[in-house]
């Protein structure tokens, strides 16, 4: 074993790393809070009257659950096209990614939904709020603040999944860990370094998102 | 006048690199599965009994592990084995990323089905004088097993899911056949539709039988 290790090539390229990571980062982000109204819309429809609801939001998350992340990306990136619908790489991600986390954010939300006491409906009934208006203004804050632990978690898995665009070769960490990977062959500085930072900023994000749920956590 | 093959006719003398991407899907997955379970079930009894030496670097393994994509492992490990003079091949070096994936997650959910166990059940075999690895398996590990199991399965259908990154490293499962057969078909829709539907078909009999073992173990 005589591998010299030799950071010099991963740090010549460490901006476009950082640049990388902040790329997943606003991608989880803005996927998470499309998601956060699909997953709002699907849950309440799982708990609707209304069996056609019901039956197409649950095959929706059956269906996207039970499906390898990777083979929606590359559906949506090479055969919508077929049908007329050309999206560049980065929408194309954000829309799989943000279905991707809808499905896994309707279950929690209807989790969230179903543990929240009756008598919160009853009293906003009671002071003469319509069903909407006890939608929007009593269940679905306090059931937010309910869930917001599992909310976190599924934040960091879905940066975690960022890495995937690599694979229809949007420039996140991923991609330019290969590419630098290619072209340095550097490889084991390479992916202790991105490993890294991976773990860097999940530990990062976990930290804050712990922070916050504390902070805005119903007292009790 | 040329014309060209039906999707069903394409589909038909696909059928053998399609089985055998099937298979090696299969049997990649099943692998990880067994070998992280084995992992996961000793790094699990170790966080929850060992001292604190036995636990740091179990602690790290999972700590690290949970913090890197699944992407990255796989392609860490693809990469950094041969340059550390291991030489295994794209299928080793996948099944071996899912392993450490694996691993990993099973390791938490064995801890945390232990430590939610009641402490009053080790008291009690210690005093009816069970040894601590009698109390464990006949005791503590039943007790366990029932809380373990749906998020075990749940893990399960995640390698699956997670066995399509090996497509990229060059290991010519389902997802790599398919690409394969779209690359000279071009019946892009179409085949990624048809994979995405195996790959769920795995997943959902993996869900139903999950369900179904729940069932049969759940205390009356």
């Amino acid at each position: 074993m005589n591998y010299q290790l030799n950071f010099a090539a991963v740090w010549r390229d460490f901006d476009t790393l950082l640049a990388g990571l902040g790329l997943g980062l606003e991608l989880a982000l803005v996927s998470i809070a499309i998601g956060c109204v699909i997953g709002l819309l699907m849950a309440f429809a799982l708990l609707s009257k209304h069996r056609a609801l019901r039956v197409s939001a649950s095959v929706y998350v059956t269906v996207i659950r039970n499906t390898p992340i990777l083979v929606l990306i590359l559906l949506i990136y090479f055969a919508l096209p077929g049908l007329g619908i050309r999206l560049d790489k980065i929408p194309s991600f954000i829309i799989t990614l943000s279905l991707y986390a809808g499905a896994y954010l309707t279950e929690v939300f209807r989790g969230g939904l179903l543990s929240i006491p009756k008598g919160l409906r009853e009293a906003g009934l009671a002071i003469g709020l319509g069903e909407w208006q006890i939608k929007a203004y009593i269940t679905v804050p306090v059931m937010l603040r309910n869930v917001l632990p599992a909310l976190s978690n599924n934040f960091i898995s879905l940066f975690k999944d960022t890495s995937l665009a690599a694979a229809i070769a949007v420039p996140e960490l991923t991609y330019y860990a290969r590419k630098i990977n290619v072209e340095s062959y550097r490889v084991i500085e390479t992916w202790l370094v991105t490993t890294a930072l991976y773990v860097a900023a999940c530990y990062l994000i976990a930290l804050l998102l712990r922070y916050l749920e504390q902070r805005l956590a119903i007292r009790r | 006048m040329y014309e060209s093959p039906s999707w069903l006719h394409e589909l038909w003398s696909a059928r053998e690199a399609l089985w055998s991407g099937f298979l090696t899907s299969v049997q990649c997955s099943i692998l990880a599965i067994l070998l992280g379970t084995l992992i996961g079930v000793v790094a699990g009894l170790v966080l929850t009994y060992g001292r604190f030496w036995a636990r740091a670097p179990f602690r790290f393994y999972v700590d690290l592990i949970r913090g890197t994509p699944v992407f990255v492992l796989v392609l860490a490990c693809f990469y950094m084995a041969p340059a550390l003079g291991w030489q295994i091949n794209a299928f080793q070096a996948g099944v071996l990323g899912l392993t450490l994936f694996c691993g990993s997650h099973v390791a938490e959910i064995v801890r945390g089905a232990l430590q939610a166990l009641p402490r009053g059940q080790m008291e009690a075999s210690k005093a009816i004088g069970l040894t601590f690895y009698q109390a464990l398996g006949y005791v503590l590990l039943p007790q366990a097993m029932r809380q373990m199991l749906p998020t075990w399965v749940n893990s399960s259908t995640e390698i699956v899911k997670a066995s399509t990154l090996l497509s990229v490293i060059g290991v010519a499962e389902l997802l790599l056949s398919t690409q394969q057969i779209i690359a000279r078909t071009f019946m892009t829709l179409e085949f990624y539709l048809f994979a995405g539907f195996l790959f769920f078909i795995i997943n959902y009999a993996i869900e139903l039988l999950g369900r179904h073992i729940e069932k049969r173990v759940a205390l009356p």
